[in-house]
């Protein structure tokens, strides 16, 4: 197979490393104050991607080192459409005073680690993951201290790329003893050499130490509520549904093609875990009065769900986590985006307390954002109820019970959380609420599609289906 | 006499430099200590791959790959890492871990 050939079966990542050179050619060529056409653009060519690749395809290139497969496709395809939706939403920040003459450098950055993602979803060697989980991690330190001027953003930068190369360490090390072992690095020869020897299971252990900090899990969960808050509003939804989802996909998958044979090891581990996660992450979710925080909180929470669906260690399992990522994708990016949009147009405000009211002044918003926190917290009619549910399933098929319970419990716990934003928008007086405004169009149809999103995927049965086809595949 | 030098002797090595540059990140306060104790641990892994790859498997190149990627990722990281931090520094003139808690609860 020759180079070409090889390419065009890397469909997704070749259109993406198009977009991202003509991004960076518009970049060059459009004068500035140019940040509304790089917006349009960025959005233009995000849905051209999403066109081209909506067909699932499998694909392998590179003698075995890069291989796609259709399930693989269909989680490139929602974070390309959640990628789209974070261009659609970031429009109004970067068109303040202080980020406007460098609004290129956001999309080019974002559509890199966008690239990386896509790479590391389907990588069919630990070298290719490798790479693709720095491309990923890399750029998303220099969005996250974006705003130059305001400490906070440099903090929260500095706090994400020492971490994230404390856990690239980590996780290298346990390659390295892996390929001690193994000799190979492929995904492909891996399970036949690997017999669960002391040395392998603890390879395993800080391969999974080092994953676990990408994918916020307790106890290596430090940096998130920091980086969150710190960082500009737009990259914290991006780093929390897109970088979240591929991350959790692609630990999920090495866990069950690589270290399928060691699944007595890992699911023990994997239950203490998940179990951590998401009480620690509900417990000081209710503390908090920074909303942005709060979403962190919440985020680290929804992670122990997600990864729930990897502990099924099931094709069943890897479609209910898919179909839990694209739910968290809508319902997380509406709160986010509403959260960007108020903190646009109040100078700043993200405290839980300059939410009281807003029901008064912006219903629309608090409706959404209402919707939003319902799904997210798991109430049926919408999405997030059929995401946590057939998460819950897999695993209890799976044998796994006690983790289902607790985590059952804990949804109980983070309703009361959620619910507080809600009582502060439509309950709670206040003298002084956001005043009345209208944000930009295109903020506005980000939101109604993600809205839409959390409402519709709930009712639309087939969804699930097709994917858990496309995992038995 | 003559000593022999076996992969055991690079281990205890690499091993050490691993467990130094996780101690070094936990206790260090200045954020460039921070640094230099991730680029410890980064190499203690090159190493490990160099002499899995020397002594294990002679007739591959894997592991040599692996570590040359190593340390090219190492280089765009620490590069990153060295602009934020002289960000940090013009925003608040400070390096320490613990003048840098604006974010915390």
């Amino acid at each position: 197979m020759d180079i070409t050939t090889s390419l065009l079966s890397m469909q997704a990542e070749a259109s993406l490393a198009v977009i991202l050179v003509v991004m960076l050619l518009a970049d060059l060529i459009i004068r500035e104050p140019g940040h509304r056409k790089l917006q349009i653009l960025g959005c233009i060519l995000m849905a051209v991607q999403l066109a081209l690749n909506v067909v699932p395809a499998e694909g392998e290139a590179f003698g075995g080192m890069y291989r796609s497969t259709e399930l693989a496709s269909v989680v490139k395809t929602v974070l390309a459409a959640g990628t789209l939706l974070v261009f659609m939403q970031a429009g109004e920040w970067l068109g303040r005073e202080d980020t406007r003459g460098k609004a290129g450098e956001f999309y080019l950055l974002t559509l890199s680690t966008l690239l990386g993602m896509f790479l590391m979803v389907s990588a069919g060697s630990f070298m290719l993951f490798y790479i693709g989980l720095e491309l990923a991690s890399i750029p998303m330190a220099c969005l996250v201290a974006f705003d130059k001027y305001r400490h906070h953003s440099a903090e929260a930068g500095a706090k994400f790329i020492l971490s994230s190369m404390f856990s690239s360490a980590l996780m290298l090390y346990g390659l390295s003893l892996l390929y001690g072992t193994c000799g190979t690095m492929y995904f492909a020869d891996m399970p036949a050499l690997l017999a669960g020897t002391p040395l392998q299971v603890m390879a395993m252990v800080f391969f999974f130490a080092g994953l676990g900090f990408k994918v916020s899990l307790v106890p290596f969960h430090m940096w998130t509520p920091d980086v969150y808050q710190g960082a500009p509003t737009a990259v914290a939804g991006y780093l929390s549904v897109i970088s979240k989802g591929a991350a959790a996909f692609a630990m999920a998958a090495v866990l069950l093609k690589v270290f399928g044979g060691m699944v007595h090891d890992w699911s023990l581990l994997l239950s203490v875990v998940t179990v951590l996660t998401i009480t620690v992450g509900n417990v000081f979710a209710v503390l908090q009065t920074d909303l942005k925080r709060f979403m962190a909180y919440s985020s680290i929470s929804q992670a122990g769900y997600i990864v729930l669906g990897a502990l099924a260690g099931s094709g069943q399992g890897m479609a209910s986590l898919v179909y839990y990522v694209i739910i968290y994708v809508a319902a997380n990016l509406a709160v986010f985006g509403i959260i960007g949009t108020v903190e646009q147009h109040t100078g700043g405000k993200t405290g839980r307390s300059a939410y009281a009211g807003l029901y008064q002044t912006n219903p629309r918003l608090a409706f959404g954002m209402t919707l939003a926190l319902f799904s997210l917290a798991g109430i049926p009619p919408f999405a997030g109820f059929f995401s946590k549910f057939f998460v819950f399933a897999a695993a209890f098929h799976a044998g796994h019970w006690l983790v289902v319970f607790l985590a059952l419990v804990n949804t109980i716990i983070s309703l009361y959380y959620y619910l507080l934003v809600v009582k502060a928008m439509y309950i709670t007086p206040s003298d002084s609420p956001v005043p009345p405004f209208r944000a930009d169009g295109l903020t506005r149809a980000g939101l109604l599609v993600c809205v839409a999103g959390v409402v519709v995927t709930g009712l639309v049965s087939g969804l699930y289906g097709l994917l858990s086809g496309a995992a038995l595949h | 006499m003559e000593i022999e030098i076996h992969v055991i002797h690079y281990l205890v090595i690499s091993t050490v430099m691993m467990f130094c540059g996780i101690y070094g990140f936990f206790t260090r306060k200045n954020l460039l200590a921070l640094l230099i104790s991730v680029e410890l641990m980064l190499n203690a892994v090159n190493v490990n791959f160099a002499v899995f790859n020397r002594y294990l498997f002679p007739d591959r190149l894997e592991g040599h790959f692996f570590s040359l990627f190593g340390i090219a990722v190492a280089a765009a990281e620490t590069a990153v890492a060295i602009a934020i931090i002289i960000n940090v520094y013009r925003n608040v003139k400070q390096v320490l871990t613990d003048d840098i808690t604006d974010l915390k609860g």
